[in-house]
């Protein structure tokens, strides 16, 4: 245990400038929560207490948000993590060129986000887009509008996001799987256990303590992922429909101006997320207490 | 014979896999070169009929590309120079000292990353249109170091964190201390740490599209993202423009990912396991 002022003079820069660019601008958000501003009352904003949240919660697009939300972080998380795992036991054998094919699936994380959003929005084009054209012309099903109707333009934007965050997931499991010591599996052969059941009874319960937070932060990512969402969409298409909590957000203040409700409906997806993420990490905390 | 048929199977499931993992990069690829009479064409080919570099020729010299280049280049760099520097002596101290305060920094950096983009870009937004900065490189900067800053400060404490103390106590005893110690005998051994922080932290400022259509409106102060995303919107006559644009900013990207993942990796799982 040192005593010294040494620490302190080496984080104060960087505390004085997050205090300026996070700190501040919270409080501030905190600030715009609680008043009417918006494009009209820019500069003359007065305090309206809880108004705004209390908007939030009678509105009830919020609630349909907060199922839309809830839906696509599901159901991408299933999706990376099940695929996830999936590709890393199968790289995690003795397969030759499996370098040449771990190489080829980390692709989609090292693309840039939004040439993946604006790329992936250009394959669902109606006509011209290769997904239809697939459909089409190898599958013989009729092509799909995606953006025209909410289940196609949700499907097109988890498509994308499933593409792009399975890599991530891939390389924590692959990492899991190759500290875990080969004779493990081995003694399993030896008791004469099925592949399924090496699988949920050795891979799986070695592999939490890797996932768990992965998992977190996937949450986290999915849960805010304004880009992919709006990108592929195009800004929630149809009709402003294809919105999770975020992007509505990000619609309400930079499109509809609506300053004091956006900061609330920001503050709500905080606490959500915090919530979550406390509760989440406490609980596997517990559980794994001792091994980590 | 068992074993042969399973890695057959798993050379389909790797193969199926990697075919959906980089089409649509081949995609992007094969309509960059398509010759201007076919972008519209509802051809699969991957590498199109009379294949050219148009789209690249027109894209460098018939539109501001590089000049948005280069302004991301100078947004990016300036955001990375900030996070790093800053970052490198912070994560030294969370790495090395047991202080005050420590604790709660490091729970309030993490909880920064639950933050909704909207949540630091509204107030900033507002703050910055009062300040006359909106539409300027200085308020696209102190955005993204807001979001950059809390990043580089873990990965650097996780960094910090793999090399051993007994290397400080060893140069110590040979009456090297402090400063002297940090710049001869720690500094060396994370600069492979401190080029990755830098290079992930580059890359994102680089190619960051949210906040700056918000903050820049001027076409002449456009980044990257920007400027290929109103290529893309206009997908009939631009879409050769916009893969051009796209193999351009991503083959960099890809290359210094494709060298880098390991280390981000293993500092994002340091970071987060060790606390």
């Amino acid at each position: 245990m040192r005593r010294s002022p040494v620490p302190y003079l080496l984080i104060a820069p960087a505390t004085a400038v997050l205090l300026v660019v996070v700190l501040y601008p919270f409080g501030y958000n905190v600030v715009i929560s609680f008043s009417n501003m918006s494009m009209r009352h820019l500069r003359d904003w007065s305090w309206i207490g809880l108004g705004q949240y209390r908007k939030v919660f009678a509105d009830p697009v919020f609630y349909g948000l907060l199922a839309k939300t809830a839906l696509w972080t599901a159901v991408n998380l299933f999706f990376h993590v099940s695929f996830g795992i999936g590709l890393a036991v199968l790289l995690n054998r003795n397969l030759k060129g499996r370098a040449v094919f771990r190489t080829l699936l980390i692709l989609p994380w090292a693309v840039p986000q939004y040439i993946t959003a604006l790329t992936w929005r250009g394959l669902f084009h109606p006509e011209f887009g290769d997904v239809n054209l697939i459909l089409t012309r190898w599958l013989h099903l009729p092509p799909v509008n995606w953006l025209k109707t909410l289940g196609g333009s949700f499907t097109a934007c988890a498509v994308t996001n499933i593409w792009l965050g399975v890599p991530f997931m891939m390389i924590v499991a692959l990492g899991g799987l190759q500290s875990i010591p080969r004779q493990l599996w081995e003694a399993a052969d030896v008791d004469g256990a099925s592949a399924w059941r090496k699988f949920s009874h050795v891979t799986l319960p070695l592999l939490k303590p890797v996932l768990i937070p992965a998992v977190v932060l996937g949450t986290i990512w999915t849960f805010n992922n304004l880009n992919v969402v709006w990108l592929v969409s195009n800004g929630g298409e149809p009709a402003d429909r294809m919105h999770i909590l975020v992007s509505y957000v990000y619609r309400s203040a930079f499109y509809l101006y609506r300053y004091g409700y956006a900061a609330a409906l920001s503050m709500v997806i905080f606490l959500i997320l915090l919530v979550l993420g406390v509760t989440f990490l406490r609980r596997t905390r517990a559980e794994a207490s001792g091994t980590v | 014979m068992r074993r042969r048929f399973h890695d057959l199977l798993c050379y389909a499931a790797l193969g199926a896999s990697a075919l959906v993992a980089i089409y649509p990069v081949l995609r992007v690829i094969g309509v960059s070169l398509r010759p201007g009479d076919q972008l519209l064409s509802t051809s699969l080919r991957i590498i199109p009929r009379g294949a050219t570099l148009g789209s690249y020729r027109s894209l460098l010299f018939e539109m501001p590309f590089p000049r948005w280049m280069l302004n991301s280049t100078l947004v990016a760099a300036a955001v990375t120079l900030v996070g790093v520097s800053l970052a490198s002596a912070a994560g030294y101290a969370f790495s090395r000292y047991r202080f005050r305060g420590r604790h709660s920094g490091l729970v309030g950096l993490l909880i920064t990353q639950m933050f909704p983009v909207t949540m630091l870009l509204l107030p900033l937004y507002v703050m910055l249109s009062r300040l006359g900065l909106v539409n300027t490189f200085a308020g696209l900067i102190v955005a993204y170091t807001a979001t950059a800053l809390p990043f580089c400060v873990w990965q650097m404490k996780g960094f910090y964190d793999t090399i051993p103390t007994s290397l400080e106590e060893a140069a110590g005893l040979d009456g090297c201390t402090g400063p002297a110690a940090y710049f001869k005998v720690i500094l060396p051994l994370t600069l492979p740490g401190l080029a990755v922080t830098s290079l992930f932290t580059f890359m994102t400022a680089w190619s960051e599209y949210l906040v700056a259509a918000q903050v820049i409106h001027d076409q002449d102060l456009f980044t990257l993202p920007l400027g290929l995303r109103g290529f893309q919107s206009n997908m009939t006559t631009e879409w050769g423009l916009y893969a051009a644009g796209s193999v351009i900013v991503s083959v960099p990207a890809i290359l210094v990912f494709l060298a880098a993942s390991r280390w981000l990796i293993s500092g994002l799982t340091l970071g987060s396991v060790k606390g």
